[in-house]
């Protein structure tokens, strides 16, 4: 039997040089992935699979922000691709790392390099013969390109992946030490504001600076077409100016909004790209019976980050330095070298930790915000920090979405094609991946970018608006077909789970309800339509875990839903318990979870339980609104999200595949709770709320359908 | 400029500044205190939280002249890596967080909360939080470390 020649991951491939990824300094060891932390703890896992790797104390680990000035290029931290992307780097070039320096440590001891051991950094052998990582690394050079050659240790003899190691950045942020970069300052840091309109695309007609150049501490007004902003010595006065600044602009045109009350009728007019996903031809299927369609929709919802986008950069002649806590540093780079016409090598973009984002919120738009006004500070940094009302109103949102299922069944109800269509601006318009940058103040100068309009990753990266749209089920045929807007009057980007969250409530309600028709149970239904045992085994997990089904009990309901993230990563189903009247209220998520091999247990509980409490959000509370001008829902007022009293339990469950190559737990729980939370509810009233959020207004609507 | 005394984490200070200012812009600026951060500026989001007397307040929203002669504790006065306070022991070992950008309101609150209840319920505990909001879904895991810090404080 041959053998594929083995290869190495991908972004160790893209980004071959060892030295990139591990230095050892100092009793240290300094590691370097590309992805960034931001609030998912990916930071400690990393460093876990390095320490395993080099057999060092994690105590010695040091990992080193993202910058690109040295880090390796690992695109941008999303799609829960972190662990999958950067943690088999890392092992791996942690791997031939070790087998380096062991053959180092065989020549220096004169002792056959299979009878030396590691044991936190210290190589010794037989006759208690010994050095170090440390004594070896002047002589060992690093700097050359990893060979796929070396094999990473067998799992059971990892020693920390695998275990709840405490994240490594917690206790700087219990004892208030400086971590995030809205804590940062720079000598001689200047603050900035910029202006921005209510009506989206708006043009600054004309603007009046004499209230703005009398504030105290006033350095300069910044303008270039309809940018505007001011620097000032402190950040007070910088509000303050900005105020005035405000007073005296008067603003034309923009773009009008959509009629918010009906987003499906509004998504399904307008010019789009249709693209046809995925087919299953029909194989000998029987006759239809009937055919059942049902239609779906999602609003746009905001990353409502809870810290303002912030950013800093400096410039010297024409260079410049930036402080971002941007996803991507290179593709934040390869944009703003587009804006500023300069080459990419003349910009540093460096990482400092942020509040979690959740996608693509303004954190890169906020560090052009930065760029601009520092240039025309000529020297020293200048730190911008969004308003709240600007990062709930001009920070791209998740797209809405209309997703209509069609399904024909036989004469005995069994499902025998399956259509399912989905409607729906593009779910990523990041920076660095296009000839034109996708920043917000590219669009404002004088001479203005357009808008990128928003596009969808292909099916072989995940998807977009299409993510998780094709059924893991066994129907025997299908056509799912994805129609991405062409116009784009409320700024879309990516938002964690992209089109899946979407998808997957469409999926599993359409699927609730076809199994409640033919009076079988959900859980069984499921079952019986899955062939793959993973699949089949977090459903188990979590029916047997919630007592699956609990003995029915007036005003009380229970609900089933399940997904594969992008049909290729994390599985996950989830039993919610709901209680329902007027309101409803989610009493109790049982989640199963199986992420192959989980390299740090608690770490993954508990970016499920997050996920599953933010997902209960979004299905419970959150809309973006708009009347036909503009954004209104700028405050926490206006965009509420749950709280402590509301917040359900959430159990989790981990299956747990130590040999099978692990992939990220962040957006996994999303669909599937949605899912849950909808099919409780029908499970309870007898409705079925087709259309997010589940309110009480949505609620008597659905009332109002079925009646 | 008016001058304003009060006592900031222990010790007695006073400050000319314009007495409207938000103490959070006091503290944050004159005084480089950053565990109180900001997050909204009018007191929805309460990761600006800080204790002015026994009270969790958002200083945010919260003007200078009304702390004057009043006792205001911040993150950087519940305890430090060295002398941890319960609560910050307690985040350690339930991995209460995510991001982390809401905790220093939120330990606030609760510090607050078990300076008042020393024996707070789950769902006083709720209660106590409703008014921080966190938006990676640590809740519950902030709960049970401010249940098992409530427990520890009670049994010496």
């Amino acid at each position: 039997m041959s053998r594929a020649a083995p290869k190495l991951p991908v972004s160790l491939a893209a980004n071959p040089r060892l030295s990139s990824w591990v230095k050892f300094d100092a009793k240290q060891v300094m590691v370097s992935p590309g992805k960034v932390e931001i609030g998912q703890g990916i930071v400690t896992a990393l460093a876990q699979i390095a320490a395993d790797e080099l057999d060092v104390d994690i105590g010695r680990v040091r990992m080193v922000r993202a910058s690109t000035a040295e880090s390796p290029n690992e695109g941008v931290t999303s799609g829960s691709l972190s662990i999958q992307q950067s943690g088999r780097a890392i092992r791996q070039a942690c791997a031939e790392i070790r087998q380096i320096f062991l053959a180092a440590a065989s020549d220096r001891l004169g002792v056959e390099a299979s009878a030396l051991d590691i044991a936190d950094g210290t190589i010794a052998g037989p006759g208690n013969v010994r050095t170090s990582y440390w004594e070896l690394a002047d002589e060992v050079s690093l700097d050359h390109d990893a060979t796929p050659g070396a094999a990473p240790k067998a799992a059971a003899r990892r020693a920390l992946a695998g275990s709840s190691v405490q994240r490594l950045d917690i206790p700087d942020k219990v004892f208030a030490h400086r971590r995030f970069i809205h804590d940062t300052a720079l000598p001689g840091m200047l603050h900035g504001r910029v202006l921005r309109p209510e009506r989206s695309g708006a043009r600054l007609a004309s603007l009046n600076e004499n209230g703005a150049r009398a504030v105290p501490g006033l350095v300069t007004i910044v303008r270039d077409g309809s940018f505007a902003g001011v620097i000032c010595e402190t950040e007070r006065a910088a509000e303050t100016a900005l105020g005035e600044l405000r007073k005296g602009a008067t603003w034309t045109g923009g773009e009008a909004l959509p009629d918010e009350s009906d987003l499906a009728a509004f998504l399904k007019a307008q010019p789009a790209e249709s693209t046809v996903i995925n087919t299953r031809l029909p194989t000998n299927i029987g006759a239809k019976a009937s055919t059942l369609r049902r239609q779906y929709t999602r609003p746009y919802i905001a990353h409502a980050s809870i810290a303002p986008s912030c950013a800093m950069a400096q410039w010297s002649e024409d260079r410049v330095h930036v402080w971002t806590h941007s996803q991507g540093v290179y593709l934040l780079r390869a944009d703003l070298a587009l804006v500023l016409k300069l080459p990419a090598e003349n910009i540093t973009v460096e990482h400092m930790e942020g509040a979690g984002c959740y996608g693509h919120n303004a954190a890169d738009d906020v560090a052009l915000d930065a760029v601009l006004l520092a240039k025309a500070a000529a020297g020293p940094p200048v730190r911008v920090q969004w308003s709240r009302a600007d990062e709930m109103t001009h920070a791209p949102f998740g797209a809405a979405m209309a997703i209509e299922i069609e399904a024909d069944l036989d004469a005995q109800g069994e499902i025998i094609d399956w259509r399912h269509s989905i409607w729906s601006n593009g779910h990523a318009a990041r920076p660095g991946r296009a000839a034109q940058p996708a920043l917000l103040a590219a669009t404002e100068l004088a001479n203005p970018f357009p808008r990128m309009i928003s596009s969808n990753p292909p099916q072989a990266n995940g998807g977009g608006g299409d993510r998780n749209s094709v059924p893991l089920y066994d129907f025997p045929s299908w056509k799912i077909e994805s129609h991405r807007l062409l116009t784009m009057p409320i700024r879309t980007s990516a938002l964690r789970t992209l089109g899946a969250q979407g998808n997957v409530f469409a999926i599993e309600s359409f699927v609730d309800e076809i199994a409640a028709t033919r009076g079988e149970d959900p859980v069984a239904f499921r079952l019986r339509h899955l062939s793959d045992e993973r699949a089949r085994d977090v459903i188990c997990a979590a029916a047997t875990r919630a007592k699956w089904k609990p003995a029915p009990e007036t005003g009380t309901g229970y609900g089933v839903g399940f997904a594969r993230y992008k049909n290729a990563g994390a599985y996950c189903a989830v039993i919610a318990e709901i209680e329902g009247a007027e309101d409803v209220r989610v009493r109790k998520l049982t989640i199963a979870v199986d992420v192959g091999e989980a390299i740090n247990p608690d770490g993954v509980i508990n970016q499920i339980e997050g996920g599953a409490i933010q997902a209960t959000s979004w299905v419970l509370k959150e809309r973006v609104r708009f009347d036909s001008e503009r954004i209104t829902s700028n405050s926490w007022t206006d965009y509420p999200i749950l709280r402590f009293s509301e917040v359900p339990a959430v159990e989790v469950e981990l299956i747990q595949r130590a040999e099978i190559e692990p992939v990220g737990a962040g957006e996994a729980a999303h669909g599937p709770v949605t899912a849950a939370i909808a099919n409780a509810l029908f499970d309870c009233l007898g409705v079925r709320v087709r259309r997010l959020p589940i309110t009480r207004d949505s609620l008597i609507a659905a009332i109002e359908l079925a009646s | 400029m008016p001058s304003t005394r009060f006592r900031l984490n222990g010790v007695e200070t006073e400050i000319d500044a314009d007495p409207d200012r938000p103490l959070l812009d006091i503290l944050r600026g004159q005084f480089g205190l950053t565990g109180a951060h900001f997050g909204c500026g009018s007191g929805e989001c309460g990761t600006c939280r800080v204790i002015v007397a026994d009270h969790a307040v958002t200083s945010c929203d919260t003007p200078l002249w009304s702390v004057a002669g009043k006792d205001v504790t911040t993150l950087e006065g519940l305890g430090s890596a060295d002398r941890p306070h319960p609560l910050q022991r307690a985040f350690i070992a339930e991995q209460a967080l995510q991001c982390g950008y809401c905790v220093p309101g939120i330990l606030m609150s609760a510090a607050a909360l078990l300076m008042q209840n020393p024996r707070p319920t789950e769902t006083e505990v709720r209660s106590a939080l409703d008014r921080n909001l966190c938006r990676c879904g640590a809740h519950n895991r902030m709960v049970r470390a401010v249940l098992r810090a409530a427990n520890e404080m009670a049994t010496p």
